[in-house]
């Protein structure tokens, strides 16, 4: 079936089958292999990227009924200036060790911090409900999620000046 | 995953005649369960009706009576809903802890009582607060939706439009969830209704029940003493590698207790 979609900004035309999930999409179609499939069966969170601004498990959401969606991943986080923000405090944090959750890691990361004015430890621990890290225990993740997040807000409000 | 033929309808009408036209046709929702369900070949659709572009069935709507909410509404936009908040608080408690935020960004409302999952969260809250459940063909109270161990009312092509919670003096959810899956091991839903005290039990049976002993005990007297000496009846509950039934039934009277004490000294709903 034909579709088309925006996924990082760019426009896309495919024809896909019934049964192909965005992740496959991203990953074998498009060769956007920075989205991780851990589990495929929606409990990890390492293939999460954004549909339509929201965080969803890309393993678990067929392409074929995102006509006309916009998509975005993990190749689309960073810029030419650099690494974001919340990338670079998981960089200075240690945020990851084998890396391979931190895509979705990152991507989760931002939805909560664009829904979260008030950013705490404890908000951040259940938010990350479904993203698991099986090397790191979570403790830098989460400082992270809240130096990505403060940074964010500080670039927000210097962006604002 | 099964190949299947795709449709998306447009509207209500013909997303029913979608359904009818071919054998084995089912509906998606957020296809939260659905998917994973499909990729195990636990359930083979040959034809699959995408009900994510039907505008009959979003939407949330108050009023002084009750809370309506649209059967494709997310459990994000009802646990983030200000308007749900003001009327039934323990509503978006419900909806904002179900599943985790990716979850609950597509699974949908309609989805989650359709599936009638024994662990579940919302079907404790429609039978807490004897929700109504509106169809393309009627109005369903929630005692007679809810059938049994994945199993509802719902016939053939016959969909969820919407469901009309009527608004208790006070209301909360208590649920304690299982460390592995995160489902609820227990979820006790208990209310303060017009009709009187109503406590649903999720997780803990082959379907949501109502716990009547003590709803008996509350009508009595609302307080936590009332169900301090209170032993819930273990017959009939589940038992599996997680709990048994003694541990279920124990969790119901302690789960039941906080949520007595969350009504009467945390918030007024």
């Amino acid at each position: 079936m034909h579709i088309s979609l925006t996924v990082n900004g760019k426009s896309v035309q495919a024809d896909v089958a019934p049964e192909e999930l965005l992740s496959d999409l991203l990953r074998e179609r498009l060769g956007l292999t920075g989205t991780h499939v851990g589990c495929d069966t929606s409990q990890c969170g390492a293939c999460v990227v954004h549909v339509d601004g929201r965080s969803v498990k890309s393993c678990t959401v067929l392409a074929v009924a995102l006509q006309g969606s916009t998509v975005t991943s993990i190749e689309a986080v960073a810029s030419a200036a650099g690494l974001h923000p919340m990338q670079k405090a998981f960089h200075e944090n240690h945020g990851l060790q084998c890396g391979f959750c931190t895509p979705g890691m990152v991507m989760s990361a931002l939805d909560y911090a664009a829904r979260n004015p008030d950013p705490s430890a404890e908000s951040v621990r259940h938010w990350l409900e479904g993203n698991f890290c099986r090397c790191t225990g979570y403790q830098n993740i989460v400082a992270a999620i809240l130096a990505g997040a403060a940074a964010m807000s500080e670039r927000a409000k210097e962006l604002g000046k | 995953m099964r190949t299947f033929e795709y449709l998306r309808p447009a509207t209500l009408q013909e997303a029913l005649g979608s359904l009818s036209g071919l054998a084995n046709s089912k509906p998606m929702a957020g296809g939260m369960t659905l998917i994973p369900a499909m990729k195990m070949r636990l359930s083979t659709p040959a034809r699959l009706v995408d009900l994510g572009g039907l505008e009959e069935l979003r939407g949330i709507r108050v009023d002084a009576a009750a809370v309506t909410v649209g059967a494709s509404s997310t459990h994000e936009s009802v646990a983030n809903s200000a308007l749900v908040r003001a009327a039934i608080p323990a509503l978006c408690e419900v909806a904002g802890g179900i599943g985790d935020p990716q979850v609950r960004n597509r699974g949908t409302l309609g989805g989650s009582i359709a599936n009638n999952d024994p662990a579940a969260d919302y079907p404790a809250a429609l039978l807490g607060l004897d929700a109504q459940v509106l169809t393309t063909r009627r109005t369903l109270s929630a005692a007679e939706f809810f059938v049994g161990l994945f199993d509802t009312a719902l016939g053939d092509g016959e969909l969820i439009t919407a469901v009309r919670f009527p608004v208790p003096a006070a209301a909360a959810y208590e649920k304690f969830k299982s460390p592995a899956s995160r489902y609820a091991m227990v979820g006790v839903f208990a209310a303060r209704t017009a009709g009187g005290v109503r406590v649903a039990v999720t997780g803990a049976g082959a379907g949501v029940f109502r716990a009547g002993v003590i709803e008996a005990a509350l009508e009595e007297k609302f307080s936590v003493d009332a169900l301090t000496s209170l032993r819930f009846p273990s017959d009939g509950l589940n038992t599996d590698i997680h709990a048994d039934a003694q541990y279920c039934a124990h969790l119901v009277g302690v789960l039941a207790r906080r949520a007595v004490a969350r009504i009467l000294y945390v918030g007024r709903r």
